[in-house]
């Protein structure tokens, strides 16, 4: 396991003020889970990582690994990265140009304390070679291996130390498409096989919700939600968080009053009775986050139900071939939707629009 | 510091914040290398300003302060004389060498001329063919006595007084100059490369012909590029030895590099007076190196000018094209086909004779006889080869330590390390011998005249270069190549000796080659470090000069010039097979 606590770091830039690149950070993550650190570029993931690898060194706080501080403001303690055993991706896989595929892949175990024997050393990597299909290359030179092999070198080149935790930096986004999603499966795979406590780092959030366990949502240095990838996306703790995670609709408005658990408020839109939040109370001025999937579509008026009724002007439409996006006003207020192709709904006519309040998001504005 | 518990634990003191290895080999590697720069940089100068203001000492008298060596440097009729000879020549040099390379720039970078494959090749003359043998064959052609030029004029048209003199102001910008032009010609033509073409297609859509774009286009926007060319060629001729020692000390024509040679050399030896020589250039230089890194690092205000490799589209210069391509093979003929040829024909005769049917009858291989079985050829071979291979490997090691620290690390104060190990950029290589000689005269730790002054001398000499080449691969090098190393458990030591120094390589051996070969050549610092017994293959040919043996020399210098051709198409091939990988 893993536990951050009140971790700060500074980054000092060559000739400019020092920045708080990370600052305040708590969060622990239990042996074998998969932990996501996500937010834009800059707001200070990447810089939380190097600290956690000992790449960077920390003003505040303490990191612990399976009961082993490696870091201790208080204590004075800072074990180098070299002393850690922790197994770490990079984004650019730094795969070393001058070495073969089965060099790469033998240098941890080349270096470590423990000396082993050659022949310990090639079964060592073997394996780890055949865990991620590159057996059969063993031999060829690393750069001579294309991007998916690279990263899958990457990889087993951090896993044959037998790492304590192994850490990712945004390890696919130099992956195509295709392949990006075919690694995530993959590496999700081999994450939960392996049992491996796992820190991963990336910008896009698709990719933290389909292989988290868990996900910090970080903004300008600091983390603003941990939660589950459900909990994230489907109850963001704030603007940017729903914002951020996927693509949604802020509807402004103002709560007029409310009962059990329960808050009407008027929007541009209409009037919504959703669940409360705590914090929020009548007359406060709010943000309504409603998913574009949640805004349903049809072409006649729908059978009358727990869901909020509204009509609106179809504005633009994009056909996307397994479901339409389309831009749709409301009373001055565009919503974004996205609908099942079989709407026919044309540009310029009036469409039916149905909210479940149950799937909209209260925020303070 | 930090020391390691049990467990493995390193525990930190305040002192290695913002560093990130536990204490090991770094720390000792890193703070041998400061040592041994700063001291290899800076004790010869100061060393070098404090003689200048000394008195020569004597047996009897101690040196005392003076200012003495300055008065004469400077304030004598004969010394405002030096100061011009001197910027006289290395403008001239710098003029003429500019003018060619940016003319053959032009040439091959933008016009159809034929032939342009051999410029490449071309630049390479300067390092196979070393300035004193260069001299000394343009003395055999345009000497007013032995020169085969006024004897052909003698012969051929009655001429009774000698047309050319090399020994002459002119003749020495000519010699030197045709001798540096390979520089500028590199020089121009990377601004060149870096130029966004379609300024100057853009220029051409206008209606301007090939001449207007490249005299208000090419030029002016390559025009920070060619004054830095100037200042360095500037410094190189102010810096040069060999031809103004042996043109110019005959005829009495001095500058501040022979005059320094002649100040030691004289009885009893001035080193007063050469210190406040060397000072005088010393500040020349460094005013020429300053302004040149001045100019180089301010090329943002042409930001047309980018870092990009550009190839533009060549212009067709019609029938212009074979005028272009005449020039240049003249240029050929001089600075090479003659220069070797005359050596050779000096070479295969027994006494030196211009060439002559009456002397073709003689030709003969003993002159090479003789050289193989000169006493002490061997060793001057060995003495160059170990001083070359040496100098080049402690050159390359050391900067590529000093280059890690200033490109990979953010130590605060680095950039003095960087600074100090790119001083010797403003050392005169006779002044830096100068200051060398009298600094371990003084302080004799035992290295004077002995093979390990020369290798200090050219050490320091070469480390510019080795900064240079180690810094443009180390840049290269991602800093997470060195991280995940670093991940894996490597320390220091490990991660710089096996993912550093190997992915270092194509710049560690292209700068290694360099040094040697130049190294191989060096006349200006080692004519004043070495001692007999310790002769170098440079020394050999300036001594057989000295003597008159011009047919050993001949034939010394065309084993030479073979022998350094032979190796530099030798790594050629080699790096060509086992190709140095792209990183």
């Amino acid at each position: 396991m893993l536990s951050v606590e009140n971790l700060s770091t500074t980054y000092q830039a060559p000739g400019a003020k020092p920045v708080l690149a990370a600052s305040n950070i708590n969060f622990s993550v239990p042996t074998g889970r998969l932990f996501t650190l996500l937010g834009p570029s800059g707001c200070g993931k990447t810089t939380t990582l190097r600290s956690i690898a000992g790449l960077e060194r920390p003003s505040k706080g303490v990191i612990k690994a399976h009961d082993t501080v490696v870091y201790s403001s208080a204590g004075n303690i800072f074990v180098a990265p070299n002393h850690r055993q922790f197994g770490m991706v990079f984004q650019s896989y730094a795969i070393w140009p001058h070495m073969t595929v089965f060099q790469n892949a033998a240098f941890p175990l080349q270096v470590q304390k423990k000396r082993l024997s050659a022949k310990d050393i090639r079964d060592k990597v073997m394996k780890v070679l055949a865990a991620v299909s590159l057996d059969h290359v063993e031999e060829r030179e690393a750069t001579r291996l294309s991007g998916g092999q690279q990263q899958r070198l990457a990889l087993a080149r951090a896993l044959v130390m037998e790492p304590r935790l192994l850490l990712l930096d945004e390890p696919l986004s130099n992956l195509d498409a295709k392949l990006r999603d075919k690694m995530r499966f993959e590496l999700k795979k081999m994450q939960r096989e392996l049992g491996l406590t796992t820190i991963y780092v990336t910008h896009d959030q698709s990719e933290a919700l389909a292989l988290s366990h868990e996900i910090a949502v970080m903004n300008e240095g600091k983390i603003v939600q941990i939660g589950s990838p459900r909990d994230i996306y489907e109850r963001p703790a704030n603007t940017f968080v729903a914002d951020f995670i996927g693509t949604t609709n802020f509807v402004e408005g103002t709560v007029r009053g409310g009962a059990d658990n329960r808050l009407v408020v008027d929007t541009r839109i209409g009037q919504l009775n959703v669940n409360a939040q705590p914090g929020i109370s009548v007359g406060a001025n709010v943000s309504l986050s409603i998913r574009p999937e949640d805004v349903h579509l049809s072409d006649t008026a729908p059978t009358p139900s727990s869901n909020s009724l509204f009509v609106g002007t179809v504005r633009a439409k994009v056909f996307l071939g397994e479901c339409q996006d389309f831009k749709i006003d409301v009373n001055d207020t565009q919503l974004l939707a996205r609908a099942h192709p079989s709407v026919r709904t044309l540009v310029g006519e009036q469409i039916h629009i149905a909210i479940d309040p149950e799937k909209c998001t209260l925020l303070a504005a | 510091m930090a020391v390691t518990t049990p467990d493995g634990t390193a525990v930190h003191t305040p002192f290695s914040r913002g560093l990130r290895s536990s204490f090991d080999m770094k720390w000792v590697i890193i703070g041998l290398c400061i040592v041994v720069v700063a001291w290899l940089a800076l004790i010869p100068l100061g060393f070098l300003i404090w003689q200048s203001f000394a008195s020569t000492s004597t047996a009897q008298v101690p040196a005392v302060f003076t200012l003495e060596n300055y008065a004469t440097a400077f304030g004598t009729a004969d010394s405002v004389g030096l100061m011009f000879n001197s910027l006289k020549f290395a403008f001239g040099t710098a003029a003429f060498a500019l003018v060619l390379g940016t003319f053959f720039a032009w040439v091959n970078e933008r016009t159809n001329t034929p032939f342009k494959s051999l410029f490449f090749a071309m630049s390479i003359v300067p390092l196979i063919i070393p300035g004193i043998l260069f001299t000394v064959s343009w003395i055999m052609l345009a000497s007013p006595q032995i020169g085969i030029f006024n004897q052909v004029l003698r012969d051929w048209f009655g001429l009774t007084t000698p047309l050319f003199n090399i020994y002459s102001l002119t003749g020495m910008i000519w010699v030197d100059g045709l001798h540096y032009a390979p520089i500028a010609f590199l020089l121009v033509t990377a601004a060149f490369r870096s130029m966004d073409p379609s300024l100057e297609e853009s220029a051409l859509m206008s209606g301007a012909s090939v001449v207007q774009v490249a005299f208000k286009i090419t030029l002016k926007l390559a025009w920070p590029a060619i004054l830095a060319a100037f200042l360095i060629l500037f410094v190189r001729g102010i810096e040069s030895f060999e031809v103004p020692a042996l043109l110019g000390l005959p005829v009495g024509l001095r500058v501040y590099t022979s005059a320094i040679y002649d100040a030691v050399h004289s009885y009893p030896s001035d080193i007063g007076l050469a210190s406040a020589y060397a000072m005088a250039l010393l500040l020349i230089t460094s005013l020429g190196i300053y302004y040149q890194s001045r100019l180089s690092s301010q090329g943002s205000r042409y930001s047309t000018v980018t870092g990009k490799g550009f190839r533009p589209r060549v212009s067709d210069i019609g029938r212009w094209r074979y005028a272009t391509a005449g020039v240049f093979i003249l240029y050929c003929v001089f600075v090479v086909i003659l220069p070797f040829l005359v050596l050779l024909w000096a070479s295969l005769q027994k006494y030196y004779a211009a060439p002559s049917w009456a002397a073709l009858q003689n030709l003969s291989f003993a002159a090479y006889g003789k050289v193989l079985a000169y006493p002490g050829f061997y060793g001057v071979v060995w003495n160059s080869a170990k001083l070359a291979i040496g100098g080049a490997t402690v050159v390359m090691l050391l900067t590529s330590v000093i280059c890690w620290i200033t490109i990979k690390t953010k130590i605060p104060g680095r950039w003095v390390l960087d600074m100090l190990a790119s001083l010797p950029l403003v050392f005169p290589g006779i002044v830096l011998g100068l200051s060398l000689m009298i600094f371990y005269l003084n302080f004799d730790i035992g290295i004077y005249g002995t093979l390990w002054i020369m290798l200090m001398a050219y050490v320091i000499k070469f480390l510019p270069y080795g900064m240079r080449y180690n810094s443009t691969s180390m840049i290269q090098i991602h800093k997470e190549l060195e991280e995940s190393a670093a991940m894996s458990g490597a320390s220091w030591f490990t991660i710089f000796r096996r993912i550093v120094l190997p992915l270092l390589k194509p710049g560690l051996m292209a700068g290694w080659i360099y040094i040697i070969v130049v190294s191989v050549r060096e006349l200006s610092s080692s004519i004043l470090l070495y001692s007999p017994g310790n002769e170098v293959i440079s020394i050999m040919i300036w001594e057989f000069w000295q003597n008159g043996q011009y047919i050993e020399l001949s034939a010394f210098g065309v084993m030479m010039i073979t022998a350094l051709f032979c190796f530099l198409m030798v790594v050629q091939t080699l790096s060509k097979r086992f190709g140095v990988k792209e990183v």
